[in-house]
């Protein structure tokens, strides 16, 4: 074991634990007063919920051998897993599952904002454990526990795909199946409290250093890479997303600010340890502007998908993962992508993009329609008129 | 009595104050109200959405002053709150039929 692997590691585990009630800052700041604690509720449940599914079964499916497609029970209720080395690695296998077990937190959390303000509690709880279990292992197995995306070469350094494509698609569905908010295109929607959201921001970009560095399982110049591009990437799509709606809107907003910040954390995900800092510019560059053209359109095309998962997780992970195949360079990460001289990269980086959005699509839909017809998606109408704060969990967040 | 209700500009109620009480006025009631009128709402912006907002925040005074003074009451809340531009607000003032201050059982124009 090195002992400073596995210091690295576990506080980055940490890193990535906080980052979820960031997001449920991130997210709560922006729904209406009524339904604020029910949307941090979400984010905040699943730091329980997924954990515990994780030590059971979800760490196995997602981890141990398995086939092309998934993993097997070897590994149920971490059998085998503890102060023996992770293959591949220099850390105890506990350390390895505690750390993945935080992704396996915040990528159903990051669903939650697609659904926010009218999901049922108690149909969020059965989606999730389906979704955990037959969407989120087999696509992490695909892309890191030996699946055929990872024998296939795709690149994903600390989840792209896995989290953010596979979130973004996964919320796509949830909009859809869902359905729009009572009001929603004639009743203004607007944030109750973006000091909320902007403080929740800047937790995640704190966090996400633990999620992008910390996946090199290292302290190691791979580790120190990621830190740097992660950063440099965000900076400059904070930067990009204010400038493009100054342009197109007129003002420059600190939703926005705090928006594009996201957006580059996600896109720069897939990349981290495979381009350089002035690569991680360009893609942080692109990722702020494409993110907001994104939420743009999504008042054109009809859905609801409430805190904009869609346009930020799925656009903003789908532009990382091809990214990485653009810009990915042989001296930081291994290999190169298209403009290093590898086409094919850029080819794989695709196909694991596609795959992704394509299962994680599929299946979502069919989990939430097998939800639905047993227990239906919403709260009543007049639940959701009164807020699901009140009618649901029986406490108001603001009592003055 | 005369019961005098103004909306007003929120940033004018200081102003609206110190001219009442320079007439004898002995107190007010203050209520934060959204309304509107003449005046059109403000555009908020999020993430691209834009949002109309018509009701903007206005102060709403509630005095109860006797019917001798209410004339330039009114005059002095209309002349102390007015900015010129739109929305500036409205005085309404209707008559009031008894009092009663409950500490002492005063009633009518003593319990002003």
């Amino acid at each position: 074991m090195n002992a400073a692997d596995t210091a690295w590691v576990m506080a980055s585990s940490a890193l990535v634990l906080l980052m979820t009630p960031g997001l449920a800052m991130f997210y709560g700041g922006m729904t209406r007063a009524k339904n604020v604690l029910s949307t941090m509720m979400h984010s905040f449940f699943l730091m329980g919920l997924a954990s515990v599914v994780w030590l059971f079964w979800g760490f196995s499916l997602s981890f141990a051998q398995g086939n092309w497609f998934v993993g097997s029970l070897e590994h149920f209720a971490l059998t085998g897993v503890g102060a023996d080395l992770w293959p591949e690695t220099k850390i105890p296998g506990s350390t390895y599952m505690i750390f993945q077990c935080m992704f396996a937190i915040i990528t159903p959390a990051l669903i939650s904002g697609a659904f926010a303000e009218r999901m049922k509690f108690s149909s969020f709880i059965v989606f999730t454990l389906l979704w955990l279990t037959f969407v989120y292992a087999p696509i992490c197995h695909w892309i890191w526990g030996g699946g055929f995306l990872q024998k296939m070469g795709a690149l994903d350094f600390a989840g792209g795909a896995v989290v953010h494509i596979n979130s973004g698609v996964a919320a796509l569905a949830c909009a859809f199946m869902v359905g729009k908010r009572k009001g929603y295109g004639t009743l203004p929607m607007t944030p109750h409290n973006l000091t909320l959201t902007l403080l929740g921001a800047g937790l995640l970009w704190f966090g996400w250093f633990g999620f992008n560095a910390g996946s090199a399982l290292a302290a190691n110049e791979s580790a120190s890479n990621a830190f740097v591009v992660t950063h440099m990437a965000t900076s400059t799509a904070a930067i990009s997303w204010v400038l493009a709606e100054w342009i197109i809107r007129g003002k420059p907003t600190t939703l926005g600010v705090a928006s594009g910040a996201v957006a580059g954390l996600v896109a720069i995900t897939p990349a981290a340890g495979f381009v350089g800092p002035v690569s991680s510019v360009i893609v942080g560059g692109v990722a702020g502007v494409l993110c907001y053209l994104a939420v743009l359109a999504k008042s054109r095309l009809g859905y609801d998908d409430a805190l904009d998962v869609v346009g930020i997780h799925g656009v903003g992970g789908s532009w990382g993962a091809i990214a990485t195949g653009l810009f990915a360079a042989k001296a930081i990460g291994g290999a190169d992508g298209l403009f290093f001289g590898n086409p094919a990269q850029l080819g794989i980086q695709i196909v694991s993009v596609l795959a992704t959005i394509g299962y994680s699509f599929m299946v979502s839909l069919v989990i939430l329609s097998v939800v639905k017809a047993i227990m239906g998606l919403r709260v009543t109408e007049e639940e959701e008129v009164a807020g699901v704060d009140t009618s649901v969990h029986g406490e108001a967040a603001y009592n003055l | 009595m005369k019961k005098i209700e103004a909306i007003i500009k929120p940033f004018k109620l200081d102003d609206v104050k110190s001219a009442v009480t320079s007439l004898g006025v002995q107190g007010m009631t203050v209520t934060e109200v959204k309304g509107f009128g003449r005046q059109k709402g403000h555009k908020e912006i999020y993430r691209g959405a834009e949002y109309l907002v018509d009701f903007l925040p206005k102060i709403k005074i509630e005095m109860v002053v006797s019917s001798e003074i209410a004339r330039q009451v009114v005059e002095k809340v209309a002349s102390a709150a007015r900015t010129g531009a739109i929305g500036d607000g409205k005085v309404f003032v209707t008559a009031v039929e008894s009092a009663v201050r409950i500490r002492t059982g005063e009633t009518d124009g003593d319990a002003l």
